[in-house]
């Protein structure tokens, strides 16, 4: 039987939506999910993870050598867990390759990065050459060492019937690397990756002041604001709001680019959105190419107008 | 301070790949062939640190066919001191695990305190080699850097993360994999051109350094994936929320 090992994200009190997401590819490959919970002060995040439906058991690794999910630590502690299991999941942020590799090379395994699709138990698809192309490879190695793209797998439910809890109380600390400060953008709009509707602003933008024009219609309709790399890297946004293949990638059931040019970068980060709108001035945009509704003008004169009429068309 | 900088020979980004015929790979033939942008930002970021005389020496390495050659000369031009080929023969490039493998056995050769590389190669986009070699040398590791300072014996990194940004501190010698806003690679100048024609390059191969490079992953196939259709221009605002609210029912 396939016993497959999910690694949480999480910051010690809420599991991070990509890890739910994770834990539906995991039940694509076995029935058998057990679920790591790392970290420091996290008993509400394990509590959580123990009501993931399909989760079998949960690992509970409470120490503040784990607070930050620094990889050093990480990897040896899931090292020190993986006997037994076919597949290790983590899903395909920052933090899963900044660990899954480094466990990979302690195990001796090739891992496989960002996976959209399960073929069997050792067939994946991925995406490479920013997604102009789509790899379907088979893995040989004994263990299977995967990230999981979040976009391409829905959100596991929730179950009132919760998991049992292991706890570790062994402490890895590799003592040669240590947290410095965490600078995270705080936004009381839904997290860029999971929310059903995200505007994005390029550099047509002009300013980050005009980013309020996208914000205000956003909020009508309970979205995430993104931005093109090249409004990131004009200073009008902050990285953490890119979207793109070296920012975040997003498949929202609307997608609102806005004085984008439409990069392969950017349409990268994007395309696999349900429904996409582009607003631009010029007609020759090739975002227009990828858009299924395209609007040409001026966005400062139809974003306040898009505002203005919203009301009357949302519930 | 002594700095290794790994560099891959890469498709130019500027150019779109398509995968041959028979969908067995991406077809290579006849393509202009660069520096991976992601390690040209580790070549630059080692040699600002040579010219704050924070660094005293850096070595560069690349594992691939003979050409790229070409990609460390380039790397020389723009103010490296050293190369290191690692031919790989044959048409199949190896995988990140066996590119770890290899670096660890120059790492262990060379005794850098810092080791700089790219968070990820526009190829493969695996995003793994950096924290393999880490794994393997049992060093620290700070990937997605954005900002890099030397403070004494540690590096202070600033990595771009989901949420926004994280400062780490690591104890030298540390492996850093460099994100995009880093810094802007410079470009060389003929005379440093010249210069670089003259700057030694050792060539071994995979067996000089005992390094088992069979492939763990096969590629059964490559293909294009469908794209996004496209649809329609609307004549005003009015005509887009009623396509979106009737039409595509997602407002």
């Amino acid at each position: 039987m396939m016993s497959i090992l999910v690694i949480a994200e999480h910051d010690n009190q809420n599991i991070k939506e990509a890890t739910l997401h994770t834990v539906t590819a995991a039940l694509a490959l076995g029935d058998n999910v057990d679920i790591l919970v790392a970290g420091f002060g996290c008993a509400a995040a394990i509590t959580e993870a123990t009501s993931i439906k399909g989760v079998v058991k949960v690992y509970a690794a409470d120490h503040s050598a784990y607070e930050h999910q620094l990889p050093e630590n990480m990897a040896l502690l899931i090292k020190e867990i993986t006997f037994g299991y076919s597949h290790i999941l983590m899903s395909a942020t920052t933090t899963g390759k900044n660990i899954i590799p480094r466990v990979a090379a302690l195990m001796d395994v090739q891992p496989i990065s960002d996976v959209i699709s399960i073929e069997s138990q050792d067939t994946f698809k991925r995406p490479i050459y920013a997604g102009n192309i789509t790899a379907t490879v088979k893995s040989h190695d004994a263990v299977r060492l995967i990230t999981v793209r979040a976009t391409a797998f829905d959100a596991a439910a929730f179950t009132d019937n919760p998991a049992l809890v292991e706890v570790i109380d062994k402490v890895h600390d590799f003592k040669k690397s240590e947290f410095i400060r965490d600078d995270l953008a705080v936004s009381e709009r839904p997290d860029l990756t999971s929310a059903k509707v995200v505007i994005s602003g390029g550099r047509g933008m002009g300013n980050s002041e005009n980013f309020k024009l996208l914000e205000r219609v956003a909020d009508k309709l309970g979205g995430a604001v993104g931005a093109s790399r090249a409004a990131v890297d004009a200073g009008l946004a902050p990285n953490s709001m890119q979207v793109g293949q070296t920012g975040k990638i997003v498949a929202p059931e609307l997608y609102i680019a806005v004085g984008i040019s439409g990069a392969i970068q950017h349409l990268a980060g994007m395309k696999d959105s349900k429904i996409i709108v582009a607003i631009n001035k010029d007609a020759d945009a090739p975002i227009f190419k990828t858009a299924d509704y395209g609007l040409v003008a001026d966005l400062f004169e139809v974003m306040p107008e898009i505002n203005e009429k919203l009301l009357k068309y949302i519930d | 301070m002594k700095i290794l900088v790994s560099i891959k020979r890469v498709v130019d980004y500027n150019v779109k790949v398509r995968p041959k015929t028979n969908a067995s790979a991406v077809d290579l033939s006849n393509l202009k062939m660069s520096i991976n942008p992601f390690c040209e930002i580790a070549v630059e970021e080692a040699i600002r640190l040579k010219e704050k005389n924070i660094a005293t020496e850096i070595v560069v390495v690349s594992i691939g066919p003979p050409e790229a050659q070409e990609q460390i000369r380039t790397a020389l031009a723009m103010g490296a001191d050293r190369g290191i080929l690692i031919k790989v023969e044959g048409e199949s490039e190896i995988e990140p695990l066996a590119v770890a493998k290899c670096l660890k056995a120059i790492y262990d050769a060379e005794s850098p305190d810092l080791i700089l590389m790219g968070k990820q190669s526009i190829d493969g986009d695996n995003n793994q080699t950096g924290q393999m070699l880490a794994a393997l040398a049992e060093c620290p590791q700070a990937t997605f850097a954005s900002e890099l300072c030397i403070d004494g014996g540690h590096a202070v990194v600033t990595r771009e993360v989901d949420g926004g940004l994280q400062t780490v501190r690591l104890v030298l010698p540390a492996i850093v994999t460099t994100d995009l806003r880093l810094n802007t690679p410079r470009y060389a100048s003929l005379p440093n051109i010249m210069k670089a024609k003259k700057k030694p390059i050792k060539e071994m191969s995979t067996d000089d350094l005992g390094v088992d490079v069979s492939a763990r992953v096969t590629i059964l196939r490559v293909d294009v994936p469908a794209k996004h259709a496209e649809g329609v221009k609307v004549a005003d605002v009015d005509e887009l929320l009623d396509k979106l609210k009737n039409e595509a029912k997602v407002i």
